[in-house]
């Protein structure tokens, strides 16, 4: 499963970042030497394992559904880089 | 460096307590050593008006008989961890100029009992790393040096601010966290204690998160009982992190004992890997032998799958972080790149690629892959499994031994640069610590000993889950027989 540039280019864009032309090589081969050493994963045998996505069991208790907190927009536009209204505020996305 | 910033914490309670120094005396003494300690890069922000404001909250809480448990002890926090008003930034060009307006759960808790925090500390940006030398701040230098060479060496990762400032003396006791080894591995490097407990037991609510199911926050510190004082402040349940733990959080250093006997303490075979440094290797039998002089008994077991656990590691956490990081998109907080004439996509694009060091957009990119479309089942998943059978490997051995002992790292630090190029190389470092972080077991790293240049060695202590008792136990029986005093004599 080797990563060539083009799939460097499509994985950078899904990721967001922009790549600069010269980039996706080099970095095609960070990631397959990389890839290369965590594909020894692949002669574990793992079949009759069920995936682990929590490391200790744990039980939540429920609570009341109500609103606990807000009230707190100055707070939460005080880092934006832009905004306007109340409201964040990035480049027109609508024509 | 004066008499009062090489105090252990329990030391500067009793001296706090018995009115030999004030608290301003206590903070003040390690302002003037933070200022002058500047050339390790420890501190990405510091803080000395609130830390004299702190002390003197405490000062008049010790008279009043008010006092918290850790009134006016100097601290210093590392830079994930969401501080109200203080800039924030994980050590990213991304987050620069970042204040939260609020604060995180565990920094609440400390400073509710009276912390004086010196700043923020440095550490590998967005916590990826094991040397410090990808923060966006600049690397920290280690205060230790090799006996007769003034090379710059690394403090360890990614806590490495944090191992610095505690043990160059400027300040008493940090936080740090630990994902696959970033307390326990920076704590060895640099001949301090260290401790990550049960995952869970810390709240992560307020700490910028980098892989969800492995991030833990602990303490680093000079002393096993000092690592208890401050742990039994920081842990405790958080409604808000929907992972924590709802569990009494016991009084851990009320409950020190030394005393071994009866316990049984495993030694892993699969951990005397080949080509291991003989040094390290030696380090471990006497600490086998420690064990045993405290009364413990020795128990051989295996872990069969710790060779593993690092590719395991590095599927899971990168896939996390990729996740984690996607929030720093230039519209809410942080820093916005907007190329003229830009769209919003643009826009994400050129933020994250300006803002995003070249070790976190390669995490970014390994973790999208192994998420992405027809690679799930055979990288993530196939991860998730693989993690499983490590789990699985302690729960088996906790059937014949109740604590395991094994080196913390498998080299004393390095050089600064000397593994920048090759990320493999730098991940090696991790190998001993990374199997309890994917088990989410408490892990402590405790000074053991020297090597042959006089760099610091740690030990590590493994423990069943919430048994921080045990391996708080275990680590002071190892510290009393190693006995160990050396510090970094100052250069800076």
């Amino acid at each position: 499963m080797s990563v060539n540039e083009k799939i460097v280019a499509r994985v950078a864009s899904l990721a967001r970042l922009a790549l600069k032309p010269e980039e996706a090589a080099p970095l095609a081969g960070e990631l397959n030497a990389i890839l290369g050493w965590i594909d020894q994963l692949q002669a574990v045998n793992t079949d009759a394992v069920e995936p682990m996505n929590a490391v200790m069991p744990i039980t939540r208790d429920w609570r009341a559904d109500e609103v606990t907190d807000g009230g707190i927009q100055a707070d939460i536009l005080a880092n934006a880089p832009a905004s306007a209204h109340g409201f964040f505020a990035v480049p027109k996305v609508i024509e | 460096m004066s008499a009062l910033t090489r105090l252990t914490v329990a030391r500067m309670r009793e001296g706090l307590a018995a009115k030999r120094f004030s608290a301003r005396e206590l903070v003040s003494a390690h302002i003037a050593a933070v200022e002058a300690a500047r050339p390790l890069n420890a501190f990405i922000t510091e803080t000395p008006d609130e830390a004299l404001a702190a002390a003197d909250a405490a000062d008049a809480a010790l008279a009043a008989g008010t006092a918290g448990a850790l009134a006016g002890i100097p601290v210093g926090i590392k830079d994930l961890f969401a501080t109200r008003g203080v800039q924030t930034t994980a050590a990213s060009a991304i987050l620069k100029g970042f204040r939260p307006p609020y604060e995180s759960g565990v920094t609440a808790r400390m400073k509710a009992a009276g912390v004086a925090s010196l700043g923020k500390l440095n550490l590998d940006e967005f916590a990826m790393g094991s040397s410090n030398e990808t923060s966006a701040f600049g690397p920290v230098v280690s205060p230790w040096r090799a006996v007769g060479s003034d090379a710059k060496l690394v403090p360890g990762g990614s806590s490495g601010g944090s191992s610095a400032a505690v043990a160059a003396r400027i300040v008493a006791a940090a936080t740090g966290t630990d994902t696959g080894g970033s307390i326990r591995q920076p704590a060895a490097f640099t001949g301090i204690a260290g401790i990550k407990p049960t995952y869970g037991r810390c709240s992560r609510w307020g700490i910028i998160a980098f892989a969800s199911s492995l991030d833990q926050a602990g303490v680093l510190a000079r002393s096993v009982e000092d690592c208890a004082i401050l742990l039994e402040q920081m842990a405790g349940y958080d409604d808000r992190d929907s992972t924590s733990i709802n569990a009494p959080v016991p009084h851990w250093s009320a409950m020190l004992n030394a005393k071994l006997a009866g316990l049984r303490i495993g030694i892993p075979r699969e951990y005397r890997m080949d080509g291991m440094d003989a040094r390290v290797a030696a380090l471990w039998d006497e600490g086998i032998a420690w064990m045993k002089d405290a009364g413990a008994t020795i128990v051989d077991v295996s872990l069969p799958n710790t060779a593993h656990a690092l590719p395991t590691y590095y599927i899971v956490a990168p896939a996390e972080a990729s996740s984690n990081l996607a929030r720093y998109d230039g519209v809410r907080f942080g820093q916005r790149v907007l190329p003229d004439g830009g769209s919003l996509n643009d826009m994400y694009a050129a933020t994250r690629a300006a803002g995003f060091g070249a070790e976190v957009r390669r995490r970014i990119m390994i973790g999208t892959y192994v998420l992405s479309a027809g690679y799930y089942d055979a990288y993530y998943l196939k991860a998730q499994k693989v993690r499983a059978l490590i789990a699985q490997d302690f729960e088996k051995a906790w059937e014949s031994c109740d604590l395991l002992l094994t080196p913390t790292a498998p080299t004393a630090a390095f050089g600064l640069g000397a593994k920048s190029a090759d990320p493999i190389a730098m991940y090696l470092n991790d190998v001993f610590t990374v199997p309890a972080s994917l088990a989410g077991l408490p892990a402590m790293s405790v000074p053991a000993g020297l090597d042959a240049a006089g760099l610091p060695l740690g030990l590590q202590v493994i423990g069943r889950p919430l048994d921080e008792a045990g391996v708080f136990n275990a680590c002071l029986a190892l510290e009393q027989r190693a006995g160990f005093t050396a510090a970094p004599v100052r250069w800076w």
